[in-house]
């Protein structure tokens, strides 16, 4: 589910990658048919508001991360304030509010799978993909390696999700074999 | 079944039965297999029917709490209000994986259930609202939805009957605490995902100020098997000599065990012929140490206590915890208590949505006084401080996210002392092998 422990006990590195800061100059998400899905979407709940989360989803999908000038957008389109959608924007762990490498790889360290091994897994990503530490992206951009709660699929342990795709079982030595597939 | 294994002959597979079976995905393979009959029926049915034949069932919710479902809809009345109903597919409390097999294996069961539930409590929308990460149950349910739609199951004269049904799928982003219902309701409204303080109830004031009867997915996927098939046939499943819990349920299992995946049996099963028989007991040359049964938010149980307890709700209350979610998570021997408390603690410190002090601190100084005992840096004073923290943290807080981390805390301190104890390293005086270690790694 989210990445990185809660402020206060012990923070990870997850800074943004030095250099990066905007989204310039910005194009538009919601046009053409990126429109009218959103209006598709309106048409489903009483309140604009309530097609917040789908919105950001949206912009995500689009770009790879939701940047200053798009929470401007959502804002407009929803008629809410930057201030109010950056507020709840922070709140959820998958929206990424700056770059992420193009494989971003989430490895489930909660008990269920921490018992089976998945301490293992996360160092074997970090060796492998080249990433100085959680949260950091690997020096050639192509990956950037967190830790996760619970997944909801305990029984197949190590579950990992790179990007929208969800791997079951792995373990340190499918590691090599995962990673050498993705570009 | 224990999908991914071959079911057991003694499972009871009615939600489960068709797990595995990629046929059972689209419309007309649920309809070959007997799916939106019950609908069918129901569309027909008057919604005070259909509240009495669930109350008669004796089905009661799985999303944690085991509130009875037919008197949950019941507090939904023909008032004329717009009613919604919320479908709970958050699903991520440790050790759960349930809901996620009911969506990729039978998406129209689940569609069948929240359309029938919507219509016998008043409402003509329903929000499946399912956690971010669960992109394949997302694209399952979307495509089930999105069937049912181009056949007119659901719709503005859903499967004929003239009512208005609409059921729409959200996805959540990225949060344990959207579980807790009326978390569920801020985040579809659009909001950061804080509980809400209740009273007022969702029944009253839920989902756009609305009343909004709100259930889990098993819950859900299980009404039309009972609409069809009648409360009697449901409430032969279960012991005898206890009427309260009934029918069958799913039991995810996972940590330390030979075949993990998900079982579904008669409730009142006996706990140790599910752990050693169906789940195959422990890896080999292993022994099992503890049992949290019902997800991490329930009182751990030491191997003895586990064998003794009946799978119900009163029968995992009898033994000194609950049924919870039903996510079964094992330990075996070699697994360092302390570590796995310390790393439970971590993720409540880490969902904890920060609104009550009790939570919001507690959860954080519980987390680094168990990393340090954990790390050898513990003093036994910090027992007391850990039980006393625990304390303030139960019973005082907007929702039970801040009781769920003080939870395997006092169990584990109460059943694991001798290995909280082992990790105390004694600063002078006499000598210790563990003081002698750390000094010569220093
Ligand atoms: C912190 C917290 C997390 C929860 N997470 C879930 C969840 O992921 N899925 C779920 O169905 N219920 C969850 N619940 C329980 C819900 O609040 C609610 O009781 C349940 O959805 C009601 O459905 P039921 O009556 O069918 O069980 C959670 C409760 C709390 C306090
Ligand atoms: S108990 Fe914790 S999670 Fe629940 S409302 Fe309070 S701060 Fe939030
Ligand atoms: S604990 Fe790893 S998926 Fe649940």
């Amino acid at each position: 589910m989210s990445h990185g422990p809660a402020a206060g006990i012990g923070a990870l590195a997850s800074a943004p990658p030095h250099g990066v800061h905007g989204d310039t100059p910005y194009t538009a998400v919601f046009t053409g048919d990126r429109r009218v899905e959103l209006d598709r979407i309106l048409s489903r709940y009483p309140t604009k508001q309530a097609a917040l989360l789908p919105a950001l989803w949206m912009i995500q999908d689009a770009r790879g991360w939701v940047s200053e000038a798009a929470i401007e957008e959502v804002a407009v389109v929803l008629a809410l304030t930057p201030a109010y959608v950056k507020g709840v924007l922070s709140f959820y762990t998958m929206y990424h509010q700056h770059p992420v490498g193009r494989h971003f790889i989430q490895v489930c360290t909660t008990t269920p799978c921490n018992v089976c091994g998945a301490e293992d897994v996360v160092s074997a990503m970090l060796r492998h993909t080249g990433c100085s530490d959680l949260g950091l992206t690997s020096a050639d951009g192509r990956f950037t390696v967190v830790e996760v709660e619970c997944l909801g699929a305990c029984g197949f342990a190590t579950p990992i999700m790179i990007n929208n795709e969800f791997v079951e079982s792995v373990t340190p030595e499918s590691v090599p074999r995962l990673l050498s597939e993705l570009q | 079944m224990g999908f991914p294994h071959r079911a057991h002959p003694r499972e009871t597979p009615v939600l489960s039965r068709y797990f595995g079976d990629t046929g059972a995905r689209t419309l007309d393979g649920w309809r070959q297999r007997g799916g939106y009959e019950a609908l069918d029926m129901a569309l027909d049915t008057d919604p005070q029917a259909l509240q009495a034949i669930v109350k008669e069932s004796g089905l009661r919710g799985r999303g944690g709490a085991g509130f009875p479902t037919g008197l949950k809809w019941s507090f939904m009345k023909p008032d004329g209000k717009t009613h919604y109903l919320c479908c709970n597919a958050d699903e991520s409390e440790p050790g759960t994986f349930k809901d996620r097999e009911i969506m990729r294996w039978t998406p129209h069961g689940l569609v069948e259930g929240v359309a029938l539930a919507a219509h016998a409590i008043y409402a003509e929308t329903a929000y499946i609202y399912i956690r971010g990460e669960f992109t394949e149950p997302l694209a399952r349910v979307s495509a089930a939805v999105e069937e049912a739609y181009a056949a007119g199951v659901l719709g503005a004269n859903a499967m004929g009957s003239g009512k208005r049904v609409d059921v729409h799928v959200h996805r959540g982003a990225g949060a344990y605490i959207c579980g807790e219902e009326t978390a569920l309701m801020n985040s579809l409204e659009g909001r950061r995902g804080n509980p809400r303080i209740k009273p007022p109830f969702p029944a009253v004031a839920g989902l756009f100020g609305m009343p909004t009867t709100i259930n889990n997915v098993e819950t859900l996927a299980t009404v039309p098997y009972i609409i069809k098939n009648g409360a009697e046939w449901y409430k032969q499943f279960g012991r005898r000599d206890n009427p309260k819990s009934v029918g069958t349920k799913l039991f995810s299992v996972c940590g330390n065990i030979s075949r993990p995946g998900n079982y579904e049996v008669a409730l009142g099963f006996p706990f140790k012929d599910f752990l050693y028989d169906l789940c195959g007991g422990p890896l080999p040359d292993r022994e099992i140490k503890a049992v949290i049964p019902g997800g991490s938010s329930v009182p751990i149980l030491t191997r003895e206590e586990a064998e003794g307890a009946m799978m119900d709700y009163e029968g995992f209350v009898a033994a000194g915890t609950m049924l919870g979610s039903g996510g079964v998570i094992v330990f075996d021997d070699r697994q360092d208590m302390v570590r796995q408390i310390a790393r439970l603690a971590r993720f409540y410190a880490h969902e904890s949505c920060a609104q009550c002090s009790q939570c919001r601190e507690g959860t954080a100084w519980t987390t680094r006084i168990l990393e340090r005992i954990r790390d050898g840096e513990g003093s036994v004073e910090d027992f007391d401080t850990l039980l006393s923290i625990a304390d303030n943290m139960s019973g005082k807080t907007i929702c039970v996210l801040s009781d769920s981390c003080a939870t395997p805390v006092v169990s584990g301190l109460a059943k694991f002392r001798h290995e909280f104890e082992a990790k105390i390293v004694p600063t002078r005086g006499t000598v210790t092998v563990a003081g002698a270690v750390r000094a010569a790694a220093s």
